[in-house]
């Protein structure tokens, strides 16, 4: 079983793809879960406490808004930890605020950058022709982590 | 800034949202279907199926058995939050919950991977068209159609 980071990290169809072929997804949930089922000092609504920013700094500079970095802090490790990636590029309802849309841009930029790390670039489907090829390609990428994994 | 001790609730468990989007199958005969088989899970009926809180372990046996109700039409996400958490509850919050959003918008597309996984099933698309990811400057002007229109201002 892989450990799949999956970008938009809120995303249902890829969640389930990941999911419904025997791999474990990384996404935002992942990360939230582990803070808000963490006891410390409260700190609504995510449990995101002042050292995240901190954390965060080891992904973006110092000058980069603390929305970026506090996401950072949330998204960094899911990123290491992760065996492999599938990112939806052309995700437009992950588009928010500045500290969105730039944690989005640095996400993509890290995933794309560690090196050896297995990374299927796809799009959303917009027929149905579109949506074979988007769960044979998923459904093929997955199978070969598992011989890379046994291997 | 606040100081109070959080205890967190529900430790140790995970939540997982079941949609359902079936011709044949309403997200209630989904949650009688879960209840049957619950084994002490928290389960809570939504307009679009089902969200279950409990021990790994037995959420993911449910969730393997309600996939057999309709595999093609049955898509599972993982949640952070306990159902009606007051953080994230709408009837806490007011409007949409957060989230809602983007499970609206892939609600969307749920008919074309219905549609992909049923061909995956029956193994007739030997030969897909791969989808290749989207060009940064897709649709935009090329940069030698900028240049020469540069130079024929020039000229």
């Amino acid at each position: 079983m892989a450990k799949v980071f999956i970008f938009p990290a809120t995303s249902l169809i890829l969640s389930d793809m990941v999911e419904r072929w025997g791999h474990e997804a990384l996404g935002a949930a992942t990360g939230i879960r582990e803070r808000i089922q963490t006891p410390s000092l409260d700190s609504p609504p995510l449990q995101m406490t002042p050292e995240d920013p901190k954390k965060g700094l080891k992904y973006a500079a110092v000058e980069v808004p603390c929305g970026v970095r506090g996401r950072m802090a949330i998204y960094g490790p899911l990123i290491e930890e992760a065996d492999a990636a599938i990112i939806i590029n052309d995700a437009d309802l992950s588009f928010g605020c500045m500290g969105c849309a730039r944690t989005n841009e640095l996400v993509m930029f890290m995933v794309r950058q560690q090196k050896g790390l297995p990374l299927l670039d796809i799009k959303y489907p917009e027929t149905e022709d579109e949506g074979v090829a988007f769960v044979t390609q998923i459904k093929e990428f997955l199978a070969g982590l598992e011989g890379e994994i046994n291997e | 800034m606040s100081r109070t001790e959080y205890i967190p609730t529900y430790v140790g468990t995970v939540t997982k949202y079941v949609f359902i989007d079936s011709p044949d199958f309403t997200p209630q005969t989904l949650v009688i279907r879960a209840y049957e088989i619950s084994e002490g899970l928290l389960i809570k009926e939504t307009c679009f199926g089902l969200q279950v809180t409990g021990e790994p372990e037995k959420v993911k046996n449910l969730i393997k058995e309600l996939r057999t109700v309709d595999p093609t039409h049955i898509f599972v996400k993982d949640r952070g939050f306990p159902p009606g958490d007051t953080r994230r509850c709408r009837a806490n919050l007011g409007g949409a919950r957060p989230g809602y959003y983007g499970h609206e918008f892939e609600s969307g597309l749920f008919r074309y991977i219905s549609h992909g996984l049923k061909e995956l099933e029956k193994n007739t698309a030997p030969t897909v068209t791969r989808l290749g990811k989207k060009k940064l400057d897709e649709g935009k002007l090329p940069l030698n159609k900028l240049v020469e229109i540069i130079n024929n201002e020039e000229a």
